[in-house]
This record gives structure tokens, C-alpha cells and sequence, in this order.
């Protein structure tokens, strides 16, 4: 991090946060659940107000001007988006309800046109369901094979792999950005490299990526990549997934109905261009325009200060975790997001989850939808705190004694 | 809302720590596997009923505090009584968990299983505690498997 940045004015962003201010539990909330969902500013909650208040109506409907006003809001938040990822053009900014249902959309499509049986499709041993399950589901439907990229023990990706991983019936490189479990930013770029350099296209599932670090899909040179909009400090139902113009051209259409056709009679249905012909039906209409006003938000800050903010609270977190005797992190990356699993030896993390939320500490205790990594490490599960931009220091304190009276209460 | 602290009460944390009951009861007669789809917890119990009597219970496998100590105190409870009383201990245990039976006074078979009574004000915990009892369900009507969900 370049050390002449401004750091990020905590106390005030704090007070764009109301729900920060709540008390849970008789106890002041500790919000250290980003990954599960990250919240909202107030200026996206109430550009969501006005649109639900003066502007509520259908996009891309007729005459109206309130319509054309609904309209013109709702693709001004898809150009925030284009900018947000760097991509070329607008048109490859399809509006999707979240990262899930952006990696069904390509499974469903393009997967479903490229795979063959005998074929493989390649993802990694830190996936999330979600970047797991679409797969699955389309290679045993096609009497294709799903592969594995190992991981070491420190959560990184064995690269090294990739050369023998990668054949020629390899359709489909699938591979998480930043790990929700890790919290390993994995090298994307360099691994796109090495897949296209074998003629193989990539997916990236950009879910944690995003409001950790800035992404280029240009730079990237990523052929997809998916994101939501709730872990980017927007609303829940919306995300978008980000196609290479020339494959979402080339891609037949998902799910039918209005929005998404030019012209249909009995005989033959036409579909518009690409992103519409993806987009049917009515759209979560103030989500994208509450996401839009996030981005806004984000891009206000800085990217840059917000990731030098977290990563000053992963190094901290990190340290003073690390000397609580029987607590083991999981995930020591190099490269690594403000995102920290641990385990506490003799204590399960549901009831550490429990423990934690009675001291207003609000953290994820589960499997994190990554059964197969669980697996990898013999674990049931592991508690999991995740830092924001609006987290301190002080907040892990509160962690860490909370950790520590939980640990007391359990020997 | 109750401090969860109030629900870790010694009696759970050191069953949690030195479960009772625990093993695998080879041969048996009734067997069942439980599992919480949501958290992952997973229980065994295998059984030996002679005269519709639990002359003995066992149960292995891994899980939070609550899963662990319900399964370590319910093998306690159980063993020796009449089938027709376990059941009618699954019930109470169930209602009591869930809020709908009063542990005073209407949960009179489970006696200090009663101290599991604070897991109704904390909801995401309630399947952890029901999770042997369900498991004891299944087992008793010649059922494999039970879920929580």
C-alpha cells in the first residue's frame, strides 16, 4: 500500500451505517460479517426510497416519461457497473440476481453449448457451492468430468498443477477470485493467462473480490466474471455478470418471456441483443439503482484507501488472534482479503458463534457453502470474521475478548 | 433474550467434554443416523430394546456443545425405561425446546433435561439440541435416517 494515502475518516463513514449504532443483545453490534453481506450506506438506502417513492414504475416500458425516467436510472447503474469492472462496452454488463445466478446463466448457455460428454470442466478446492454445484450439475448431465485444482495447506493454489489439470477436453476454467473461506486472493490474471494460453476460457466468481480490491476484467483479460451486489455495500437480488461481448452474442438466450425478445408471432420468436436477451422479465428495478448509488459511495472513498483500511484490520486481527493458545487460522496466504476463518481447539464454532453473538459480535459460524474445502481441511466448519472499511481496531478488540471469555467459559 | 452464556451451564460443558454413553453398541437391535443438514452436526445411535425396554443406548459422532451434551444426557435418561416413555420424552424434549411446552410444569419425564430449555431463545441452536432426540425417533420406529430439516 503506498504509504502517502489519506486514510479513510472512520468515524464519519460510520455514521452512513445506522445499523453500526444498534444494540443487540444489550450489547453494542460489532458488525464483522462483510463476506456474508456487507451493509449498506445511507445514501443507497434512500436512493432506493426515492425511486420506490417519486419514480416507481416498469423499465423499458412504452411512451411514459416516467417510465423513460425509471429507465434511464436503471442503465445509468448498469454504466456504473461497466466502469466499475473496466469493461468495454455496456452491453456486456448483464444485471443477474447475484453471483449464483450469473454462473447458472453460463453454465445453462454457454456451458451447455460447449461441453460434450467426455469433456472436463476445471474449478478449485476453495470454490463456493455456488462456483461448484452449476458445474456438477452440468457435467453429470452431460457425461462430462469435474476437476480439481489442489490447494496447499497455507490455502493457495498449487499452480504448478494447471499444466497437467488443463487438456484438450478441457471446456471451462471456473475459479473463485478471492475465497470466502481463505480469504486467498488468488493470481487471476496469471492464471487466465495460462488457460487461454491452452485455448481454454475462464469464469471468475467475483463475489469477495470486489469490495477488496479493484478489478479490471480488461486487464484480466477475464472471458466472464460474476459479482453481487450486497457483498459491494448494496442491496441483496441484484449482481451482474460481466461477458466478453463475443460470447454473449454467441450465446443462446436463458430463460424466456417479456423484456427479452424483438419480435414474436407463433412461428418464431427473435431475441434482443445481448444483455437483454438475458434480462427477462421485470428487473429488481430499485436494487440496481440502489447498487449504482453503492458504487457511487465506494468510488467516493477510494478503492484504494478502502482496501489499505482492511488491510491494516487483517494484519491486526491476524496478529492478535494468532496469540490466543488452542485458536488456528485457517487460510495463511501471501495474498490474502480481510477475511480470517479460525478454529478453537474444544470448542465447536456453533457454539463460539453463540458465545460471540451474546457479546453483540456479529461473525458467520458454518460451513461458509464450502463443504468440499471443510473436507479438505477435517473440519465440520469454522467461525469466520470478515472487516470492512467501517471496521477499527477497536472492533477486534471486542473479537479477541469475546474469543478469549468464550475459551475461558469452555476449559 | 437470554445471555447464550446462561445456556452453556456446567452440566452441558462437561458433558460436552466427557460424553456419556459414547461408542458404538455392537450387535443391536434399532440403529439410526442423524445429521443437521445446516451446520453439519452428525450423530449415531445404535440401541439394544429387550421387552420394550431400552436396556442399553450408545451414540458417536461429532458436534457443537449442545448436540454433544443433549445426546450425552438424553442416553442417560433413557436407558432402562419403557419405549412408550422414551417417545413420550422425545415429545416433551421437542416441545420444551421449541418453546411450546412449559418446563415446570409440563415437562415432568425430563427432569434436569429441563436445563436445556434456554435453547428456545436461541433459535439457530433449537436443531442441535432436537438432533439426538430425532435421531432416537427414527431408531425407535426402525427408521435409518433423521434429519432436522
Amino acid at each position: 500500500m503506498s504509504a502517502t494515502l489519506q486514510p479513510l475518516d472512520v468515524t464519519a463513514i460510520r455514521r452512513d451505517f445506522p445499523l453500526l449504532s444498534r444494540v443487540l443483545n444489550g450489547k453494542p453490534v460489532v458488525y464483522l460479517d462483510s463476506a456474508v453481506s456487507g451493509q449498506m450506506p445511507l445514501c443507497a438506502i434512500e436512493r432506493m426510497a426515492k425511486y420506490e417513492r417519486d419514480e416507481h414504475t416498469n423499465v423499458h416500458r412504452g411512451v411514459s416519461t416516467l417510465s423513460q425516467q425509471a429507465t434511464d436510472s436503471y442503465e445509468a447503474a448498469r454504466e456504473k457497473v461497466r466502469r466499475f469492472l473496466g469493461a468495454a462496452s455496456v452491453r456486456e454488463i448483464v444485471w443477474t440476481r447475484g453471483t449464483t445466478e450469473a454462473i447458472n446463466l453460463v453454465a445453462q448457455t454457454f456451458g451447455r453449448g460447449v461441453v460434450q460428454a467426455g469433456d472436463e470442466i476445471l474449478v478449485s478446492a476453495m470454490e463456493h457451492h455456488a462456483n461448484i454445484v452449476p458445474w456438477q450439475m452440468l457435467t453429470q448431465e452431460k457425461g462430462a468430468t469435474l476437476k480439481v485444482i489442489p490447494i496447499t495447506d497455507d490455502g493457495e493454489l498449487i499452480l504448478e498443477s494447471l499444466d497437467e489439470l488443463i487438456t484438450e477436453r478441457t471446456k471451462l476454467l471456473a475459479v473463485t477470485h478471492v475465497s470466502n473461506v481463505l480469504g486467498t486472493v488468488n493470481p487471476i490474471k496469471e492464471i487466465i493467462a495460462r488457460a487461454h494460453a491452452k485455448g481454454v476460457p475462464v469464469l471468475v466468481d467475483g463475489a469477495q473480490a470486489v469490495p477488496h480490491l479493484k478489478v479490471d476484467v480488461q486487464d484480466l483479460d477475464a472471458d466472464f466474471y460474476a459479482f453481487s451486489g450486497h457483498k459491494l455495500s448494496g442491496p441483496t437480488g441484484i449482481g451482474a455478470l460481466y461477458g466478453k461481448l463475443a460470447h454473449l452474442e454467441a450465446m443462446p438466450p436463458w430463460h424466456g418471456g417479456g423484456n427479452m425478445i424483438r419480435s414474436v408471432t407463433w412461428e418464431k420468436t427473435t431475441y434482443m441483443a445481448a444483455p437483454g436477451k438475458f434480462e427477462a422479465g421485470t428487473p429488481p428495478i430499485a436494487a440496481a439503482i440502489g447498487l449504482g448509488a453503492a458504487l457511487d459511495y465506494l468510488t467516493n472513498l477510494g478503492l484504494d484507501r478502502i482496501a489499505a483500511q482492511e488491510h491494516d484490520l487483517l494484519v491486526y486481527a491476524t496478529e492478535r488472534l494468532e496469540r490466543i493458545p488452542g485458536l488456528h487460522i485457517l487460510g495463511k496466504a501471501r495474498d490474502k482479503a480481510s477475511v480470517i476463518s479460525f478454529v478453537v481447539e474444544g470448542i465447536h464454532p456453533h457454539d463460539m458463534g453463540s458465545l460471540l453473538d451474546g457479546e453483540g459480535v456479529v461473525i458467520r459460524a458454518g460451513h461458509h457453502c464450502a463443504q468440499p474445502l471443510m473436507a479438505r481441511y477435517n473440519v465440520p466448519a469454522t467461525t469466520r470474521a470478515s472487516f470492512a472499511y467501517f471496521n477499527t481496531r477497536e472492533d477486534i478488540d471486542v473479537l479477541v475478548s469475546a474469543v478469549e471469555k468464550a475459551i475461558e467459559l469452555f476449559k | 433474550m437470554t445471555d447464550p452464556r446462561e445456556l452453556y451451564q456446567q452440566v452441558i460443558l462437561e458433558h460436552n467434554k466427557k460424553p456419556r454413553n459414547f461408542g458404538k453398541l455392537d450387535p443391536c437391535t434399532h440403529h439410526a443416523e442423524g445429521h443437521n443438514p445446516l451446520c453439519g452436526d452428525q450423530l449415531e445411535l445404535s440401541l439394544v430394546i429387550e421387552n420394550g425396554v431400552v436396556a442399553d443406548i450408545k451414540f458417536q459422532g461429532s458436534g457443537c456443545a449442545i448436540d454433544v451434551a443433549s445426546a450425552s444426557l438424553m442416553t442417560g435418561i433413557v436407558k432402562g425405561k419403557a419405549v412408550a416413555e422414551a417417545e413420550a420424552m422425545i415429545e416433551q424434549f421437542r416441545g420444551m425446546v421449541r418453546g411450546e411446552l412449559d418446563p415446570a410444569t409440563q415437562a415432568p419425564l425430563l427432569g434436569r433435561l429441563t436445563l436445556f430449555s434456554g435453547v428456545k431463545d436461541l433459535p439457530s441452536r433449537v436443531k442441535c439440541a432436537i438432533l439426538p432426540w430425532a435421531t432416537l425417533h427414527a431408531a425407535l420406529k426402525g427408521e435409518e435416517e433423521a434429519s432436522t430439516e
